[in-house]
């Protein structure tokens, strides 16, 4: 098979720091390519560098593309070539409809007036490409995140692509959607067209991919052919060593009812007369993980978050109850003095300060542990914040570091950290490993297993089954706003889980 | 996954704090063009502007502005704009020569009677802005209309003064001498010395406890060279003030401010709630922040202080006109800009708003002295502000 992409001992500096080393990749025409390491092992910027976001000239090694030596001085170079990247957060316009997304900056127009008839038929023919059944004139903000993706997708599409970069692309979205457009993928590559996948999702790039790179602080570590792909196999060539088990063992201490709920039932938030949640009745004992498995739209962020001094839902009612006693969570203030706390799935809109450091990110939830009559304690959160940031391993180059500059992983572990230091007695974690890799997961991981140790409780919230048959207790099956299933984690397995959710749906439709 | 062992991890936390450092190069920065500023109208008018008399006036002038700029900070910081602080400062000081003039209310019960209305004031549209999320811009653009129509209509279009002589002592009165020696004002230079003593034992003490706590603090060299350098500047500009009246009460009263705002915004919980808000407000609430009753407040606050502004315009004048407070909204904001605030709200200091205020100042007076029309005048105070903010953006972009 002939290259389509070959990239010679790309190294790229950064003021003190050597981001990529003498990096090899070379793709093939019509393959699907995938770049796998753990966060921080220079994956995007070797991804920026091909597309062109860092010019020729800050950087070292050559690019050869369809085989001629490339130039590219910015990202309309690249794209003129074929190579379009799709990046991890979506750049699209919420108010604006598809067909304008899809056609910006690049309108079928003349002499400035844009043909709208023709972009919309285009549009057309394009969203049926991806198997998009959308009309065009529909908004971006009122579609789902999957739906988004095959806008971008499409998007793609209409610029002639012959390389395509697809950065996280499954990150947010559920397994149908993920299967969805993986399939798209091995159509495309049927097509002809070249993909580079970057994922940590393993088992999907184990799927698709048909030859996978490996990446690890900067270098490449080795190129392996579909045939001797496993997860194992890759786990090990990423993290440079056995991961001997992807979740840490831990002997289950558990005692009584710590956190229970009654009765729950939430409204939409905007749309009133939608229930959301329908009768939710849970417990959590004491050192005790437990998860809600559903698929993505179930109802299980919002479960937790109006359980949370009703951050999300109107017209909520139902019981809280704390250790036995009936508790007040009518506002977020109450939710963490009773002891409640929640670590959201969006840690950049919902969980961090990013303009600020770490310090003061570790202590707001909890100022009056380092503070006397309103008055802070300078040193007593200095030395809070680096206790904390010495529990949870943030890797940083002190506390004073901006949030905003830290690995997802390490993002994550501030957030931890200030939920922590909040000393609650129930932390509902909600997807609390998204888009961070193998290595800081294990950690979080570890992070669970001591904090029950100590005797508190969990509520974990995940979309990877895998994650929530290694780390729970007892497993929750939500779906439409129900509890559809209750297993130990000893008697569970994914199968079992998808069957509650799909008897379910059968008795819902 | 490189495993750090305690000893490394221990001496990190005790590593000079990198970023810390670089956030106060910029006030140091700041300060260095202030003087810098001031040295070169010193030259070009030819040595008018240390003049005591001179300097006397560049506090009298400046004072509003910059007790407006305190609040106006908060509310920068909060992620918010008042563009109503000109009106709203204008009407109280109407209001307060309607009191004090036409109805002969005593001067003290109207002035609290008038700070209160500067806070209902700020109630009002804080009200809007906080709890029904009407865009500040919006509602402080409808305060400005209102309360600019108000001033006119409560003074009927007219002037009104003069107001009670102890009254006017607000802004035009100096602290007495008790020594009574001619020509210096002898308890003037004392209360320069006494603030420059306890500024020096509390920044000692402060840095004795880091290093108790095994924290090292910025270099000693630096350190020393910082306290000589602020403590010079103050007793040099005590020493001018009280060679003429001695220090102004106005400044006394923005002292105090100036100090209790730069309390309250670094080592109160209160302040560091208003800018995790500013940083990120959903992150903020979800953190169990009250982040509208902290909106609200950070309104009110500032009605209160533009109220005060008011009042201590309408003293330097000795009367209330319709027109007073025209376009101060404009100064305050520049102010706060310049000293480094960002307008998508989270960052911003005092000290910097406060320095800010005096870079106009100093530039209004300079400029003023030297005799160049007040149309370039604008021009330039424009592009510094340009400048300054450019600057900011560079170097935000730069790290």
């Amino acid at each position: 098979m002939e290259t389509i992409l070959e990239m010679r001992n790309i190294t790229k500096t950064f003021p003190g720091v050597k981001a990529l080393n003498n990096v090899n990749l070379d793709v093939r025409k019509g393959e699907i390519h995938a770049l796998v390491g753990e966060n921080g092992a220079g994956k995007s910027t070797l991804m920026k560098v091909l597309s062109g976001v860092y010019p020729h000239g800050s950087y070292e090694g050559e690019i050869i593309y369809n085989g001629q030596e490339q130039h590219f001085r910015d990202i309309a170079d690249s794209e003129r070539q074929g190579i379009i990247i799709i990046h991890q957060e979506l750049a699209l316009v919420p108010l604006l409809s598809i067909a304008e997304n899809i056609f910006l900056g690049n309108e079928p127009a003349k002499f400035g007036v844009i043909d709208w008839h023709v972009a919309e038929n285009r549009t057309r023919e394009l969203l049926a490409k991806v198997g998009l059944k959308e009309d065009p004139l529909t908004l971006i903000t009122n579609l789902g995140v999957g739906k988004q993706q095959l806008v971008e997708i499409a998007k793609a599409l209409s610029k002639e692509v012959e390389l395509l970069i697809l950065d996280e692309p499954t990150a947010s979205l559920n397994e149908k959607d993920s299967d969805a457009l993986l399939a798209l993928l091995l159509e495309f590559k049927a097509h002809g067209i070249s993909s580079i996948l970057i994922s940590h999702k393993l088992n999907e790039v184990g799927k698709v991919a048909d030859r996978i790179t490996v990446l690890r602080d900067g270098a490449t570590i080795e190129t392996l052919d579909k045939k001797d792909i496993s997860e194992d196999r890759i786990v090990t060539s990423m993290v440079g060593r056995q991961l001997a088990d992807r979740f840490p063992q831990r002997e289950p201490d558990i005692g009584e009812v710590v956190f229970e709920v009654k009765d729950w039932v939430v409204h939409h938030h905007i749309h009133s007369d939608r229930t959301v949640i329908n009768g939710i009745n849970l417990s959590v004992r004491k050192g005790e993980v437990v998860g809600i498995a559903g698929l993505m739209g179930a109802g299980r962020t919002e479960f937790a978050m109006s359980v949370f001094g009703k951050a999300y839902g109107r017209k909520i009612s139902g019981e809280v109850f704390l250790k036995g006693k009936k508790v007040d969570v009518s506002t977020i203030g109450k939710a963490i003095d009773n002891g409640i706390a929640y670590v959201t799935e969006d840690r950049k809109t919902f969980g961090l300060n990013l303009i600020d450091h770490i310090k003061h990110n570790t202590t707001i939830v909890n100022l009056a542990g380092v503070s006397q009559n309103g008055v802070l304690d300078d040193m007593a959160e200095l030395k809070v914040a680096n206790e904390y940031r010495r529990k949870t391993n943030i890797r940083s180059s002190s506390i004073y570091q901006k949030t905003g500059n830290l690995s997802g992983g390490n993002q994550q572990k501030v957030v931890l950290s200030k939920w922590l230091f909040a000393n609650p007695d129930l932390l509902i974690l909600d997807e609390p490993t998204r888009g961070i890799d193998v290595g800081a997961k294990y950690e979080i991981y570890t992070i669970i297993n001591q904090l029950v140790s100590e005797g508190k409780s969990v509520l974990m919230i995940s979309s990877e089954m895998p994650e929530l048959l290694g780390v729970c207790d007892r497993i929750y099956v939500m779906n439409q706003g129900r509890l559809v299933g209750e297993m130990p984690a000893s008697e569970a397995s994914q199968e079992k889980i998808m069957r509650a959710i799909i008897r379910a749906e059968g008795k819902a439709s | 996954m490189t495993v750090e062992t305690a000893a490394t991890q221990g001496k990190k936390d005790f590593k000079t704090d990198g970023s810390a450092l670089k956030g106060n190069y910029r006030e140091y920065g700041l300060v260095l063009a202030l003087i810098l500023i001031m040295v070169f109208f010193q030259f070009t008018t030819n040595g008018v502007l240390f003049r005591p008399v001179n300097l006397t006036n560049l506090v009298l002038q400046n004072s509003y502005i910059i007790i407006m700029a305190l609040g106006m900070l908060l509310v920068i910081v909060a992620g918010h704009i008042d563009l109503s602080v000109g009106s709203v400062s204008g009407f109280i000081g109407g209001l307060a020569a309607v009191m004090m003039v036409r109805w002969q209310i005593h001067y003290i019960p109207a002035t609290i009677l008038c700070l209160a209305m500067g806070g209902a004031i700020g109630a009002a549209q804080g009200y809007w802005i906080a709890y029904h999320k009407i865009p500040s811009f919006i509602v402080t653009l409808a305060g400005m209309l209102v309360f600019r129509g108000l001033a006119l209509w409560l003074l009927g279009g007219q002037s009104v003064g003069p107001f009670p002589p102890q009254f006017q002592l607000l802004s035009s009165g100096f602290i007495p001498d008790v020594f009574g020696y001619p020509g210096f004002n002898i308890t003037s230079m004392l209360i320069g010395i006494i603030l420059v003593a306890l500024m020096i034992y509390f920044s000692v003490r402060g840095r004795a406890k880091r290093e108790k706590h095994g924290y090292e603090g910025e270099p000693f060299a630096l350190f020393v060279a910082k306290n000589l350098i602020i403590a010079g500047i103050v007793l040099f500009l005590a020493y001018l003030l009280s060679s003429y009246k001695g220090l102004p009460n106005v400044l006394i009263v923005m002292s105090l401010l100036i100090a209790l705002f730069v309390f309250v915004t670094k080592r109160m919980t209160v302040g560091r709630r208003i800018y995790a808000m500013g940083g990120n407000e959903k992150a903020a609430k979800l953190s169990g922040i009250k982040t509208e009753r902290l909106t609200f407040l950070t309104f009110v606050n500032m009605g209160v202080l533009a109220a005060l502004a008011g009042l201590i315009f309408a003293a330097r004048l000795n009367t209330a006109t319709p027109k007073a407070g025209l376009g101060f909204e404009l100064d305050v904001i520049a102010a706060v800009f310049i000293g480094g605030a960002s307008a998508m709200g989270g960052v911003g200091q005092v000290m910097g708003a406060v320095i800010g205020a005096f870079i106009m100042g100093v530039m209004n007076n300079g400029m003023s002295i030297m005799g160049v029309n007040i149309d370039w005048q604008q021009v330039i105070k424009g592009l510094v502000l340009l400048a300054a903010v450019i600057f900011d953006v560079y170097n935000k972009n730069k790290a």
